[in-house]
């Protein structure tokens, strides 16, 4: 993450993570969420459901920032955020450190 | 393959307890008819979830929700959700949810239709319950044709578009929504595409809280039909179009929101004024008769 001037609360803030639950047997793969997550969290799976669809696979797991668009814009009702309960959730460090 | 590894998610979760029962739109849902017909690509589905979110935001009451459709790919909305709900006649929805509005003046009525039967066949309901104010919300969901049928071409199908009816392009002028709920009457117009599905849950949550005729458009894409006929690619296709040649401008003249084919779409709130309701107006004419009556002479 580009920072352009270091805010003063930086080691308090903390990015949370979110726990994607895809549930693939619903997904008609249109692709949205693979299109639209900001952190390009997901890619389309070379595998298929049961319906003969290409679900998306969640490639980068720890990018997520919970942001819940993929929820949103999934028109089949086929992704949900949690948010993870980590002992270490993803703080803005340990981004700077990848 | 799958199905054991979303098995395992959950057991591993602990408090989920069932398979489906998890995604937190459930509770608006009825889950025994999903997964929905939509296809895949269809924005429908995304104007049902930003509506679901803008409930939950709303914080309204969900046994005081009636929600109506009526024929077509968005008709089957009613039969979706877990609210009560009304599958009526084709174009007819406003008609029966005014009767809804003035039978139970305390429910809040929604008409999540399509813009073949709010437009063009439900046209003279949309005119009449604007000009008389009867406060509900009109969600429609345009796709620019007739898609459950196959694609025929719709008073919202823009010049030179092609469908299944007009092969060598539609020769006919589309409507403008926004402009005319506007001269119609309506009290709270805005217009968004389903890619906007944040935006557009807020203006649900705007348009659930205004007392009086609420349009709220939002331009969905139809994958199989309208993009496939006139060779713009899958929903995704169009999705990215939307996100590249849409325009906010609040407030914008009405008279200007003109859809092109493949044009520039401008969106967002266009109108937010007061206007008595029609349960309003009824009620102060109810009381000022019985008045009268009382009178001696």
């Amino acid at each position: 993450m580009k920072l352009w001037r270091k805010p003063f609360d930086l080691d308090k803030i903390k990015i949370p993570c979110g726990e994607i639950h895809i549930i693939e047997e619903r997904c008609k793969g249109c692709g949205f969420c693979v299109e639209y997550c900001p952190k390009d969290v997901f890619e389309m799976s070379e595998e298929f459901n049961a319906k003969g669809y290409h679900p998306p696979k969640i490639t980068n797991p720890d990018d997520c920032v919970e942001c819940h668009l993929c929820e949103m814009l999934c028109p089949e009702f086929a992704i949900y955020v949690t948010l993870k309960k980590d002992e270490n959730p993803a703080g803005v460090k340990s981004e700077e450190g990848k | 393959m799958e199905i054991p590894k979303t098995m395992q998610q959950e057991e591993t979760q602990g408090s989920r307890s069932g398979m489906d029962i998890t995604h937190p739109m459930e509770n608006v849902l009825r889950m025994d008819r999903i997964p929905h017909i939509w296809c895949p690509g269809c924005g429908i589905g995304l104007a049902v979830t930003a509506f679901a979110a803008a409930l939950e935001k709303a914080e309204i009451d969900l046994n005081k929700v009636a929600i109506v459709s009526g024929i077509g790919c968005t008709g089957r909305v009613a039969g979706y959700v877990k609210l009560d709900s009304f599958h009526t006649t084709h174009g007819r929805a406003i008609a029966f949810a005014t009767g809804i509005k003035v039978a139970n003046p305390d429910m809040k009525v929604v008409v999540f239709s399509g813009d073949g039967d709010l437009i063009a066949i439900g046209g003279n309901h949309f005119i009449h319950a604007a000009r008389r104010n009867i406060d509900m919300l009109v969600i429609c969901v345009n796709n620019f044709i007739y898609a459950m049928t196959g694609g025929q071409v719709a008073p919202t199908t823009p010049l030179a578009a092609y469908a299944t009816t007009c092969p060598f392009g539609c020769v006919e002028p589309p409507f403008n929504i926004p402009y005319l709920a506007e001269s119609s009457g309506a009290v709270y117009v805005a217009r968004w595409t389903t890619l906007h599905v944040r935006r557009l849950m807020n203006s649900f949550v705007e348009a659930l809280n205004k007392k009086g005729f609420s349009v709220v458009e939002a331009i969905s894409p139809c994958a199989q039909y309208y993009s496939r006929i006139n060779r713009l690619g899958d929903g995704l296709d169009m999705m990215r179009f939307y996100h590249d040649n849409t325009e906010i401008r609040h407030g914008e003249d009405t008279k200007n929101l003109d859809i092109a084919y493949q044009g520039k779409i401008i969106m967002g709130k266009f109108v937010d004024r007061e206007r008595p309701s029609y349960t309003d107006r009824y009620n102060e004419w109810l009381s000022e008769i019985k008045d009268d009556e009382n009178e001696p002479g």
